[in-house]
């Protein structure tokens, strides 16, 4: 299809009915002399380092913040978002009842109103007769990392359970599951190996592809306090970010060359002799196939594929190599690609080749991106996943589990396939029915012209969410869900670390807690068995028991402790063998310890393996799956904003956001702009072979002049995401948003949205 | 209650990361909810990611007063510069244009100047000031000298600035390099020194990266 017959309307008639508008202070939020009812201890609804943050609470409306200076990790820090979050909470977009897609064109977007016990008994006919029609996995489920550890165990349950489908599956499917692929091929055990207080006293810290500035900004104060004490700061980016601006050492990589990078590094590890050889001989495998991989590496071969100078290759390797500490932060930089999990691989290579791990100050970890990222790809909602990071196609933790759950093992499910490829399923006509909790897909999935045209296929399609989303405009019946601060339950930041989210407001209206409305399907169905729960703290309980015995281990958390010591450490097993030290109620701060005991290596090592050894990974380095050529002569990489969040569908609606940064700009270096005839603020139109779009032009000299970045978190015309392709990586499913081809030009006109719609539309 | 002596404010510019928390966390300040007080500017964003937060400095000898025909702003024994008495001013801007930092801000509305006064219903009781509070970088900092002395080795403070011909005494402090000579901050100077960072950018994404080689 020529991509110009696949542009988005510009749903005027539903952004006029449903926003997103833009809410400010007003009211009891901006009167200085109203006293809260409550101060509510909670967590921040947005990122995965889940700041502790106070809700004041007036007549159940979230008036402001007060920083909570106890909270150890963040000790009052927030980040914008984190501060003007109470703004999503009484918004005039929010959904207060359920809505149903008629096709009235009369109708704002085609919807009407109905009652929420009619949405449900139509959801639970409409999932009842596609099953009995076309089978069980006729219908699939798309969920979401944002969601309390509570609720992703429950969708996880509902679906393998109460929906018997194998399509199952999550939006951190869009952002952890190569960091998430990479540690359990090395480590066996999928978790930030150390708590961010290893940062501060450490060496040497390499941040590889992580905007830390904007998309994790409480950490950058742990960078800084680490530099501070001496320590060489070394950033792995195409950009200039905040954070790269004051390092000590900046490789500008070329995007989709990370393997290589780390390869040549590694190269000149070996080659002087910058290695723990104690190390790799007693607590790894692998390590002779790894070097054999990277003597091709040579420094000059190094440099003329990443893009980065050889001097810089070869300073990196030896603050590295000698260093006597370290840190390795790495994020979608080098995750999102479809040569994701060897990114990551390549990464852990030059960890476990320094033996720098396990230890005080010798720390390596991926930055979690969603609020509970970690917690949310541990409990069963993945495609291939049991509770407790236990695999639907092993038969022992079938058994396990179908136990917990009192089913027959035969009764659960296979595995199902990835998110992106559930859309694939839909748009074949093998998935004719779609419930979506949490994963605003035609923002945030790839090409997202295609993701469009399948959502239009669906026979069914239910949507639970609080506000009317980009993709909730395609669903047939919309339920009214909850926002966080309506809701109780934990969260797992992304140092491991469970955590408590407390209820602060009742949901309005309608409006229900996500899981009473996914029990209330269940019993409609009249399959409630098993999703009878009165509340999150006895779905924990019984998480507890079903994540008991594996890697993922809660068993001994509970909700007094998650309160009482600021967070608990999961690997944290309520029973352990005669002779080994049980773990304290915190839980496990850092992993990979000396000694430490494990269930799968069963005090053979301290890595999740039965020998209990790491294991080296070889990392061939595989290019972009589509590189640059004529046609298309430029490369496209995306990210993230400080002020917005993810597809925006929450950041887009809080005023003081928007203005901070309004609308996605493109930008180009000004040896690129003076080439195409681009300055500052020229509308630009950048195309791929999927889809363009038209922004203002950025130019500024902190990028690769090869490459453009457009943030991705704006929908319909506006969307970066109509460019980028859905190539994915084989063996974690993520999609490739970090490199495509594209071409630029100045923009002939404005685009014809910009007379018609406000920013954050 | 006054603001506990041990406690100052710190500004250092080089940790400052632009994301702007402070703003957003000062338009929740009880004295002026809705608007901030803060500015937060890129220094020259085509050629860096440099952005530098201005909060009062409250100055020993404030010029905004010094310039104050109705006499409205007040500094209080603690050495707090704060907004114009509301009975008193009359809005007459000579404070806005008169502030070598840029910081009053009038009210046109109100018919009041109005400006950080470092949280003074926060600092009184003993909390620190929401911007510093929030901030992910510590760039804005509110604590003790020791603090500062243990935890920043290789900075130090100074709260002397030179702006021309003027000399700046200040209750917030300005965290410089250790190596750094004077114990003035010449901040009129720095404006003349050429823009940062274009030799280094233009070394560092080289001209053979336009063609991707």
């Amino acid at each position: 299809m020529n991509p110009s017959d696949r542009t988005p309307a510009l749903d005027l008639d539903t952004i006029h009915a449903f926003g997103p508008t833009r809410a400010y202070q007003s009211g009891a939020r901006l009167d200085a002399g109203v006293v809260p009812d409550a101060l509510v201890k909670t967590h921040c609804c947005f990122c995965g380092q889940q700041c502790g943050v106070q809700l004041k609470v007036k007549d159940n409306t979230v008036i402001g913040i007060e920083p909570w200076y106890e909270f150890p990790f963040n000790h009052g820090m927030l980040c914008p978002k984190g501060v003007k979050r109470y703004l999503q909470q009484s918004h005039p977009d929010r959904l207060v009842n359920a809505w149903e897609r008629t096709g009235d064109s009369s109708a704002p977007g085609g919807f009407r109103q109905m009652t929420y016990d009619a949405a449900i008994a139509r959801v639970a006919a409409e999932i009842d007769r596609i099953q009995t029609t076309h089978g069980a996995n006729a219908f699939g489920i798309l969920s979401g990392a944002s969601l309390t550890t509570e609720k992703t165990y429950l969708m996880g349950k509902f679906a393998h359970m109460c929906l018997r489908t194998s399509n199952i599956d999550y939006n951190g499917r869009l952002c952890m599951v190569s960091a998430g692929a990479g540690n359990k091929k090395a480590f066996g055990i999928d978790r930030a190996a150390n708590p961010w207080d290893d940062i501060p006293g450490t060496d040497v810290i390499i941040v590889a592809g992580a905007n830390v500035a904007e998309c994790a900004p409480i950490t950058t104060d742990y960078i800084w306090q680490a530099r501070e004490r001496g320590a060489k700061v070394i950033v792995v980016d195409p950009r200039l970010t905040p954070l790269a601006r004051t390092c000590d050492l900046f490789l500008p990589v070329k995007p989709g060359r990370d393997t290589a990078l780390f390869n040549g590094i590694l190269h000149l590890m070996i080659e002087n002799d910058w290695l723990d050889h104690a190390f790799i001989d007693q607590h790894t495998v692998g390590f002779d196939a790894v070097a054999a991989e990277v003597r091709a590496w040579t420094p000059q071969r190094t440099a003329e594929v990443t893009g980065v100078a050889e001097k810089s290759i070869r300073q990196a390797a030896e603050w590295w190599g000698t260093a006597q500490s370290s840190f390795l932060m790495h994020a979608r930089g080098i995750e999102h690609h479809s040569h994701g999990v060897a990114n990551v691989l390549s990464t852990i290579n030059i960890v476990l080749a320094s033996g720098r791990i396990g230890r005080p100050h010798c720390g390596y970890a991926t930055i979690t991106g969603q609020a509970n990222g970690q917690g949310g790809r541990e409990h069963g909602q993945k495609c291939d996943q049991l509770p407790g990071g236990r695999d639907l196609g092993n038969p022992e933790h079938r058994a396990y589990v179908a136990g917990v759950w009192g089913m027959a093992p035969e009764e659960l499910p296979q595995p199902g396939v990835d998110a992106y490829e559930i859309i694939r399923k839909i748009d074949r006509g093998e998935i004719k029915g779609l419930l979506s909790l949490c994963f605003n897909s035609v923002v945030s999935l790839p090409d997202n012209n295609f993701v469009r045209q399948a959502l239009e296929k669906l026979e069914f399609y239910a949507c639970i969410d609080f506000f009317m989303s980009e993709t909730a405009r395609y669903a047939h019946v919309v339920l009214p869900g909850s926002l966080q601060e309506e809701d109780d339950g934990t969260v797992t930041q992304l140092e491991g670390r469970v955590i408590r989210i407390n209820k602060a407001v009742d949901p309005p209206g309608e409006a229900r807690q996500d899981w009473k409305i996914i029990q209330d399907i269940a019993k409609r169905l009249g399959r409630s068995h098993g999703l009878e729960f009165a509340g999150p703290r006895e779905m924990f309980d019984e998480l507890r028991v079903a994540s008991r015995g594996g890697v993922n281990d809660y068993s001994g958390i509970t909700y007094e402790h998650v309160e009482d010591l600021y967070g608990v450490f999961w690997p944290c097993p309520d029973t352990v063998p005669d002779g080994v030290t049980p773990v304290g109620p915190r839980g496990t701060p850092r992993l990979f310890e000396p000694g430490s005991w494990n269930p799968v290596a069963r005090g053979s090592g301290p890595f999740y393996f039965p020998d209990g050894k790491a294991r080296f990974n070889p990392t061939p380095h595989v290019g972009p799956a589509e590189d640059v050529d004529a046609e298309f002569p430029i490369i496209l990489t995306t990210g993230r904003v400080v002020s917005q969040f993810l597809s925006g569908n929450q950041t887009r609606r809080i005023g003081p956001l928007v203005d901070h940064y309004p609308e996605p700009r493109i930008e180009i270096h000004p040896r690129l702009a003076t080439t195409l005839g681009i300055v500052d603020g020229d509308w630009v139109t950048a195309e791929s072979r999927r889809g363009n779009c038209t922004v203002r032009a950025s130019v500024v000299r902190t990028i690769r002049p090869d490459t453009v970045f457009i943030p991705y978190h704006w929908g319909g015309r506006k969307s970066a995401n109509q460019l980028t392709i859905s190539a994915q990586d084989p063996i974690s499913k993520i999609p490739e948003y970090k490199v495509c081809a594209v071409r630029v030009r100045r923009a002939e006109a404005p685009p014809e949205y910009a007379a018609s719609l406000e920013p954050q539309q | 209650m006054p603001v506990p002596d041990r406690y100052e404010f710190f500004i250092d510019p080089a940790r400052c990361i632009g994301c702007q928390s402070c703003l957003q966390a000062c338009a929740e300040c009880d004295t002026h909810k809705g608007q901030s007080m803060i500015q937060l500017d890129y220094v020259d964003r085509e050629s860096s990611t440099q952005t530098v937060p201005v909060v009062c400095m409250h100055c020993d000898s404030p010029t905004c007063a010094e310039v104050c025909p109705a006499d409205a702003i007040k500094r209080t024994e603690d050495g707090v510069v704060q907004t114009a008495r509301k009975p008193r001013c009359i809005a007459c801007n000579n404070c806005v244009l008169a502030c070598p930092f840029g910081v009053p801000k009038m009210d046109t509305g109100a018919s009041l100047m109005m400006k950080c006064d470092m949280c003074y219903d926060r600092t009184s009781v003993g909390l620190k000031p929401m911007c510093a509070s929030v901030c992910p970088s510590q760039a804005l900092m509110f604590g003790t000298r020791e603090e500062i002395a243990r935890l920043r080795p290789r900075s130090k403070a100074g709260t002397t600035l030179q702006l021309g011909n003027q000399t700046i005494h200040t209750k917030v402090n300005v965290m410089v390099p250790d190596t750094t000579a004077s114990h003035i901050v010449d901040v009129t100077a720095a404006m003349y020194e050429p823009a940062i960072g274009h030799e280094m950018l233009d070394d560092i994404f080289s001209e053979h990266m336009d063609t991707g080689e």
